[in-house]
């Protein structure tokens, strides 16, 4: 993944950069896996090294498939980004324990979806229990989410489209 | 690709099975990994499988464009009616107790639909960027 990652920002061939953004997704995938977290890790694999590949295929497609040089050198930008990862490095230096079962999440409501969700739900699988039932706000919430960007996809896209046909006539 | 009788065949032959497999990841998402929202990704990409080994002309005949923005709006309008049920049958809003006189066939009646919801509105939303896309970069040419 660390070799994925430099060459990605290395690369200047956006057409390789897409394709190393799909191996990359698929290594997460495999992470993901390790983790035990298979929902997310079929969601990273199906998205991620799936369908976003070929939008951004389909976006490279409209323009020139070469970045362009940059003007100055990207000085504040890469200080920007570098404080930030310190920062976040600094913060998850005070986290728990990866699966330190004391820890203050895993004792405030996953005991009672852990335990209960089988018998007040009865889905076996809690992560579909908790999305789709003791969370179903919020999933009602990213499903309209995700309905909003379609909808602002085709406003964008459809428009412009539209402009050119009346400029022709 | 258009004139690739490989790809064509393999693509007849693997279509079937991926939109199974998308169905299988829907339905049995109570029990395994899966649910709505990694089904509608798999149904959209075997649907842009098509699109990419047939031509998109091939593809927007089996799901016209008026079907995927039909299917966009929809899948939110069944989670949302999920939830109305819910207040309809006398429970609070995406109260699934009620929808069933057990309460646990209650649940298991909510979490499906509110699945087909999630699948409907994402395979919808991944398929008209697709076609939107695509049909960007024709006019043009």
């Amino acid at each position: 993944m660390a070799i994925a990652v430099v060459v990605l920002a290395r690369s200047r061939n956006l057409f390789a950069v897409v394709v190393l953004m799909g191996i990359y997704s698929f290594l997460m995938a495999t992470v993901l896996v390790a983790l035990d977290a298979v929902d997310v890790a079929m969601t990273e694999a199906s998205v991620g090294a799936g369908i976003s590949t070929v939008l951004l295929l389909g976006a490279l497609h409209l323009c020139k498939s070469e970045e362009a040089k940059p003007l100055r050198k990207p000085w504040l930008p890469l200080a920007v980004s570098a404080s930030i990862v310190g920062m976040l490095v600094f913060g998850a230096l005070g986290l728990p324990a990866f699966s330190d079962p004391t820890a203050p999440m895993h004792t405030h409501v996953v005991p009672r979806y852990l335990n209960d969700a089988m018998r007040e739900t009865g889905v076996p699988n809690v992560v579909t229990a908790v999305l789709a039932s003791y969370r179903g706000y919020d999933t009602l919430g990213e499903t309209t989410v995700v309905f909003t960007a379609g909808i602002g996809v085709i406003a964008l896209l459809r428009r412009r489209r539209n402009t050119k046909q009346e400029t022709a006539k | 690709m258009k004139h690739d009788l490989i790809l064509r065949v393999a693509a007849k032959l693997l279509i079937p099975f991926i939109l199974l497999f998308a169905l299988y990841v829907q339905f049995h998402g109570d029990f395994g990994p899966g649910g709505g929202f990694q089904a509608g990704v798999i149904i959209a990409a075997a649907v842009i499988f098509y699109a990419l080994i047939y031509g998109v002309e091939a593809a927007r005949k089996a799901m016209p464009d008026r079907l995927v923005e039909t299917m966009l709006a929809s899948g939110v309008l069944i989670y949302a009616g999920v939830g109305l049920m819910g207040l309809v049958m006398g429970g609070n809003y995406l109260d699934y107790f009620v929808l069933d006189r057990d309460p646990v066939l209650g649940q298991h009646r909510g979490i499906f639909w509110v699945e087909v919801g999630v699948a409907v509105t994402v395979s919808g939303v991944m398929l008209k960027v697709f076609y939107m896309f695509v049909s960007r970069g024709r006019d043009p040419e």
